[in-house]
């Protein structure tokens, strides 16, 4: 048994402990809005935030995140999340959607640890989130939307 | 295309769609038709799109599958304009499969998605939807109120009569207009009356998809379901010898494991259970006849056949003839790998068995094919095959599969499990990266001839490359003498004034599965064929746009985008220098696919070790009516960022048969970084509304190309693109 901090609430957790978080959340805890798509950390739809920082999920065993403070797209509550989610909707950056709770994820812990990041921070933060779709132009402009509306 | 009629059948309807009004289209059935004269409208099919309910919400039944385009969206919005509603009464359904009902108009009797034609097929049938219930309600009104239709309006969801100002919702009118017959004619507006089309209303999937709750096939989750993954031959054509599941049934979580016709099956609790189980099965594989080219083999075969003559694609005036006469002759050899599909979701379906009945969770564009081969499998009929329509995660074709392969497969391990639980098929990225169904490896040969005041008087270009349609249930219609259509569209529809043009295809057969690719043929003809074009103006010593312009005389769509992407790009001016060591150039091209032309001008930077960045992409599209400019928008740029992943990256390689590439790490997809800045301009148009899921792709390859000879005078003739 393990004790998992996810989105504020405990959880025990029977798994074995090489379990990748990804799927204790997913088909453990029913927290399917963390996606699968690579399960090699090469693509950051598994992304999640770990002590606030992004994480990719699908290759971190759940054994080293226990009593962390693991937060998934279901759990964003802060301030910077909201403003990001606002701009991602006004901008409509969405296309097929299957990589944009990472993107978001990433998004949300840049303009939480930086408020007016550049371009190229943009382009560093978000390296690792892949978008087959390729919004990425749309990706940046709403973090920029957002980074304006955080003041 | 078909005569449209349409029928009350909320009465009928009453019980199943809640109370409301349910409107339905009716078309005469295929069989109806045939049968000609003398039958009776009865036995024509209804088609229901559009329900209000009496909580005065409006949903919109879409038959199209949402994989990023933007279908929940525009379709919504044909419906929305002319019932007069307000954006935010709309809701969206995906529909069911169903033939009858919810057949794509441009594909005969299937219901499908693909070919850019899911706009296109709908316009005018939604706006008949929406404007029948518009004059419903208006009639409902209009009787209760005591008062003539023509003194009552409508608009934003409120019915209402200005000279005794009352006013209603459509749900407080919604049971009365039910209760009414259809009228026979129904006026659609004037486009200069559009509330909704040409302006940008915001998807209808955004919210669900920035807070995790949309639903995709992975996301599912049934009362006791497994999830399964199945360990496929290392090889095309292998089949299963034995396999020892000993170990793999002692891993915890996992069920079972056996035998199906793809390979071996393993279920388990969750996914992890079954990936440990599946890595711990012993399996044996009878590869005697299992395909076991390499690439290199595969390309030396695929060079012999550009020597022949092919089937006969397209042979205008005397090519060989021109060629004879030139004075200057230009020649090119062209080569395109394999490559992925690569959605981000990997492929997957929900399945449960019923008695007599199959229920399936997914998200698919051939709905109706799918449903005709599952129920081959399980020995239903399609009918007792009910599809549940969810998101998917991307696809560009590969959820287009006429075998039905997953599914199929998903059948198979309901079927071999006795249907015990309901079953999650889940594929590891690596299984869908090497299970097939590739856009096919192509090789081209382009030969031009010029004359002494270096007009271009001959072109003659052949194909090389598996058919996609061949064996396949389009084979009827797609390939006529030798000729698969999609091979060839782009190359025989060449638009250019050259007096000899002569295209022909091989289409050598091969045991590699292949399948369409976002924008078919145009992925590789748009590149032959505009570089090759390119190629032509410098030997003509032309500027590539008024080389263009030259020859697309008949053509005035395609110079419309080409003109406007050259005069954004600021093409007359000189390209800003790069820095010290940095080379920069621009490049044009242009290409129609789909019925939808577009134009691109790109920016390359060159670095001094070889590498290279696209800078900016000013695109022009002509898709006539531009019902959603922002859809129009995020489609070009999305198109755009994935034909820059086939030109910097994508390459499906064999050696001895085996997939050499398993993962993102070694089939790389476009990072943020490489995003070009990128200008979308749309052509003022009333032409009817073309597809844009595809068109902007094809045309970004040979811009790059383009930009980087003019940046470095190095003619690339190969994709992946690689100056180094
Ligand atoms: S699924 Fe974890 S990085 Fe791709
Ligand atoms: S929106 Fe489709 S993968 Fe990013």
């Amino acid at each position: 048994m393990l004790t998992l901090n996810v989105n504020g609430t405990r959880h025990q957790v029977d798994v074995d402990p090489d379990t990748p978080l990804l799927w204790v959340l997913r088909d453990t805890l029913r927290l399917t809005g963390t996606k699968y798509a690579c399960g090699v950390a090469a693509c950051g739809a598994c992304t999640v935030h770990v002590n606030g920082a992004p994480m990719r999920s699908c290759t971190t065993p759940v054994s080293a995140v226990a009593g962390q403070r693991i937060t998934t797209i279901e759990g964003l509550q802060s301030k910077v999340a909201k403003v990001v989610q606002a701009a991602w909707e006004k901008l409509d950056v969405v296309q097929c959607g299957y990589c944009q709770s990472g993107q978001i994820m990433s998004a949300v812990a840049l303009l939480t640890s930086n408020a007016r990041p550049s371009d190229k921070d943009i382009d560093d933060a978000l390296d690792g989130n892949l978008c087959r779709c390729a919004t990425y132009q749309r990706i940046r402009a709403a973090i920029h939307e957002a980074a304006r509306n955080l003041g | 295309m078909n005569e449209l009629r349409i029928e009350n059948r909320s009465r009928r309807e009453f019980l199943i769609a809640g109370a409301g009004l349910t409107l339905a289209l009716c078309m005469p059935s295929a069989g109806a038709a045939a049968a000609g004269a003398g039958k009776l409208p009865g036995t024509f099919e209804p088609n229901a799109f559009v329900h209000i309910g009496t909580d005065n919400l409006v949903t919109v039944i879409v038959k199209h599958l949402e994989m990023g385009q933007g279908t929940y969206t525009g379709l919504p919005t044909l419906v929305a304009e002319e019932l007069d509603a307000a954006w935010a009464q709309i809701r969206v359904e995906g529909a069911p499969a169903d033939a009858r009902r919810y057949n794509n108009l441009l594909m005969g009797t299937m219901q499908g998605t693909g070919g850019s034609t899911a706009l296109a097929n709908s316009f005018e049938q939604l706006r008949r939807a929406g404007a029948t219930a518009r004059a419903m309600l208006v009639a409902a009104a209009a009787q209760r109120w005591s008062v003539a239709v023509d003194g009552i309006s409508v608009g934003q969801g409120v019915v209402r009569h200005a000279a005794s100002g009352r006013k209603a919702g459509f749900g407080d009118l919604a049971l009365a207009a039910a209760a009414l017959p259809v009228p026979e004619q129904v006026s659609l507006k004037s486009p200069k009356d559009f509330v909704y089309i040409g302006k940008r209303v915001p998807r209808k999937d955004s919210k669900a998809k920035i807070n995790g709750t949309a639903q995709f096939t992975q996301d599912v989750n049934l009362p006791g379901m497994l999830t399964a993954l199945v360990a496929h031959p290392p090889r095309f054509g292998a089949t299963l010898k034995s396999f020892d599941a000993a170990r793999c049934k002692s891993v915890k979580g996992v069920v079972d494991a056996f035998a199906i016709p793809s390979g071996v099956a393993v279920l388990a609790r969750d996914f992890w259970s079954a990936k440990k189980g599946r890595d711990a099965l012993v399996i044996e594989w009878d590869e005697s006849r299992a395909f076991r080219l390499g690439t290199r083999e595969i390309v030396r075969q695929y060079q012999a056949l550009l020597d022949q003559p092919g089937a006969v694609a397209r042979n205008d005036g005397d090519a060989q003839g021109g060629l004879r006469t030139a004075t200057k002759q230009v020649t090119a050899d062209f080569s395109f790998p394999y490559l992925a599909h690569a959605a981000m979701e990997p492929l997957n379906c929900v399945i449960r068995l019923g008695a007599d009945s199959c229920e399936i969770w997914n998200g698919e564009q051939f709905q109706t094919v799918d449903q005709g081969n599952i129920a081959a499998v399980l020995g239903l009929k399609p009918e007792q095959v009910k599809l549940n329509m969810l998101f998917a995660g991307g696809s560009f074709g590969r959820r287009a599969c006429t075998h039905s392969d997953y599914l199929v497969e998903a059948a198979h391990i309901a079927k071999a499990s006795a249907g015990r639980t309901p079953v999650k098929l889940v594929w590891t990225r690596e299984d869908d990266m090497r299970a097939g169904y590739y856009r096919p490896l192509y090789l081209h040969r382009l030969t031009a001839g010029l004359d002494a005041q270096d007009k271009v008087t001959a072109w003659t270009h052949r194909i090389v490359g598996q058919s996609i349609i061949a064996g396949s249930p389009f084979e009827a219609f797609m390939v006529k003498d030798g000729v698969d259509h999609s091979s060839v569209e782009g190359a025989a529809s060449l638009p250019y004034a050259i007096p000899g043009i002569s295209v022909d295809l091989h289409s050598p057969k091969l045991d590699v599965p292949v399948l369409w690719w976002r924008s078919v043929g145009s992925t590789h003809t748009a590149f032959a064929t505009e570089v090759f074009l390119d190629e032509l103006a410098h030997a003509a010593g032309k500027d590539p746009l008024q080389m263009r312009r030259g020859l697309l005389a008949g053509h005035p769509r395609h110079l419309g985008v080409l003109e406007l992407a050259a005069a954004k790009a600021g093409w007359d001016k000189p390209l800003a220098a790069g820095a010290a060591g940095e080379k920069r150039g621009r490049g044009i091209a242009v290409h129609e696919s789909f019925h939808s032309f577009v134009a691109q001008v790109a920016e390359v930077t060159v670095r001094a070790d070889g590498s290279f960045h696209v800078d900016r992409v000013v695109c022009a599209v002509d898709c006539g009516i531009a019902v959603n400019p922002d859809v129009i928008r995020a489609q070009m740029e999305g198109g755009i960022g994935f034909g820059l992943t086939a030109a910097l990256y994508g390459e499906i390689t064999f050696n001895e048969g085996r997939v050499e590439q398993s993962n993102y790490t070694d089939y790389p997809l476009l990072h943020i970084r490489e995003m070009p800045r990128i200008e979308v301009h749309i052509v003022d148009s009333q032409a009817q509304p073309t597809g844009v899921g595809e068109p902007g792709v094809p045309v970004i390859a040979p811009a790059v190309a383009n930009a980087l000879f003019a940046a470095t005078g190095r003619r690339l003739h190969k994709l992946p693109l690689r100056l180094t």
